[in-house]
């Protein structure tokens, strides 16, 4: 069976190749017109706009593959899909920006202004995991242990819970044996991977 | 008329609002809807963000359910779950081998063929054609209908017509009696899964969206997602604060929209569950 994680490794290709290869987003098409920058909401948060990361995978250079995996830019994409809507050679940058994203966080390259961004997507996991559904308390509890942001919405607490959108315990699914194995699965095939 | 129905984790927990109003409809138009068996979450941005098979296996089960139960279409009202519900099936139902990864990490075979069925989209066919009738008190308002991204882009999966400039809620809230202003931020961001992480950004890209609507004269704006409605509503302090100013503008969900016109009680519509109070003159 081929497995679907096989990008997550260190390949002989560089990103463009793999890219290509994984995902079949072709970078290459990609002329520099630069709407996908301009549309971006957060392009002036991001250290290389979705144009420049783009330009960077065409150079095919370790160097520039280095700083491709360790930018903050991913981290900070919403998915709002505004670039790849824009673009003129209908280039799918969210799917590259997913892809970035996994293999910049399984090699370890994340960029440390991300950490808090990761350990919320984390948290959010880890709930999943063990509810089979979201525990949006839950969430945050854990999320605050992981970044030590103990006090951020605290005041938000109250009204939430007075407006009944803040639940003490979880809603859980029946078969979470099951959906727990889903997830190990996923772990298993990932560190087949590395090795 | 039988529909499937999946929640999704944000209507049984941030906002509650929409799983009343979407049910007190429905059952005002005498629509049942059959919640999907043992539902899980859909993994949402994290699990896209850190997973890909993660995210590509938590739909595909929700899926394997909905045809295990039967259903031939799935009402999904919350954008997210709707957005990642699509792409899942466009992504495995063309790809064969990909579809035996998932089944191998499902431990069951990819069954994807249930019709997934945005909030928009069942009002458009199920909802419209009886509103005429029905209507009991005209909303009289100018209102500004917010789109955000999930339930336009990608456009050619989601097949959303006018992407840039959609239509179909503005002309449901025409129909309620309503004036849907032109405003320039419809399909724009509102910062969604960064809430938590960086509400800074969300302060800032909410913060541009209820300018422009009350710069317009927009007197609420109208959603269809769980996440803008708590970025727009549960963050106002925040987006206040950041840009220095106030805004009189409430927030509500088309179906609680829709709810008003039909004439049923502002609580059973969850009216009362927001942080910027609906005081609406109807």
């Amino acid at each position: 069976m081929e497995n679907i994680h096989s990008h997550l490794g260190h390949s002989a290709n560089g990103l463009l190749q793999e890219i290509r290869q994984q995902t079949a987003v072709n970078i290459q098409a990609c002329y520099q017109c630069g709407k996908c920058s301009a549309g971006c909401p957060l392009a002036g948060e991001m250290d290389f706009p979705p144009s420049l990361l783009m330009r960077m995978i065409q150079v095919n250079k370790p160097e520039t593959d280095e700083k491709v995996l360790g930018a903050y830019s991913m981290w900070v994409c919403l998915t709002c899909n505004t670039c790849s809507s824009r673009c003129p050679m209908e280039i799918d940058i969210p799917r590259v920006m997913d892809h970035l994203r996994e293999k910049s966080f399984t090699l370890g390259k994340t960029n440390k202004k991300a950490s808090p961004i990761i350990d919320f997507h984390k948290a959010f996991l880890k709930s999943i995991e063990v509810n089979g559904r979201l525990h949006e308390l839950g969430l945050i509890v854990y999320y605050k242990m992981l970044t030590f942001r103990l006090m951020q919405d605290v005041m938000l607490a109250p009204g939430m819970l007075l407006r009944g959108k803040l639940h003490l315990f979880p809603e859980r699914i029946r078969q979470r044996k099951q959906l727990a194995a889903i997830f190990k699965r996923t772990y298993k095939r990932r560190k087949e991977q590395e090795v | 008329m039988n529909i499937g129905f999946y929640p999704g984790c944000s209507m049984q927990g941030s906002s509650p609002e929409y799983n009343e109003s979407v049910q007190a409809i429905c059952s005002a138009l005498g629509i049942s809807l059959i919640e999907v068996s043992d539902w899980n979450c859909c993994g949402a941005t994290a699990a896209h963000n850190l997973n890909r098979e993660l995210s590509l296996a938590l739909p595909a089960r929700i899926l394997a359910h909905a045809a295990a139960d039967g259903l031939e279409e799935v009402l999904v009202p919350c954008a997210a779950c709707y957005n990642r519900l699509k792409m899942v099936q466009h992504e495995i139902g063309a790809d064969r081998k990909l579809q035996d990864s998932i089944s191998e990490i499902l431990d069951e075979p990819y069954q994807g063929n249930a019709r997934i069925l945005s909030i928009l989209d069942f009002l458009e066919r199920d909802v419209e054609p009886l509103l005429a009738e029905k209507i009991m008190k005209p909303l009289k308002q100018k209102i500004a209908c917010y789109y955000g991204c999930l339930l336009v882009r990608p456009q050619n999966i989601l097949d959303a017509k006018r992407h840039e400039d959609p239509q179909s809620m503005d002309h449901i809230m025409q129909l309620l009696g309503a004036e849907a202003i032109d405003w320039a931020f419809k399909t724009e961001c509102c910062g969604a899964g960064l809430s938590v992480s960086k509400t800074g950004v969300v302060a800032e890209l909410s913060g541009r969206i209820l300018d422009d609507a009350a710069h317009r004269g927009a007197k609420a704006i109208i959603v269809a997602c769980p996440m803008c409605h708590s970025n727009l509503d549960m963050r106002r302090k925040a987006i206040e604060q950041h840009r220095n100013k106030d805004f009189d503008l409430p927030v509500m969900y088309i179906t609680q929209a829709i709810g008003l016109a039909l004439g049923i009680d502002p609580v059973k519509l969850g009216l009362k569950r927001h942080f910027v109070p609906v005081n609406l003159e109807l």
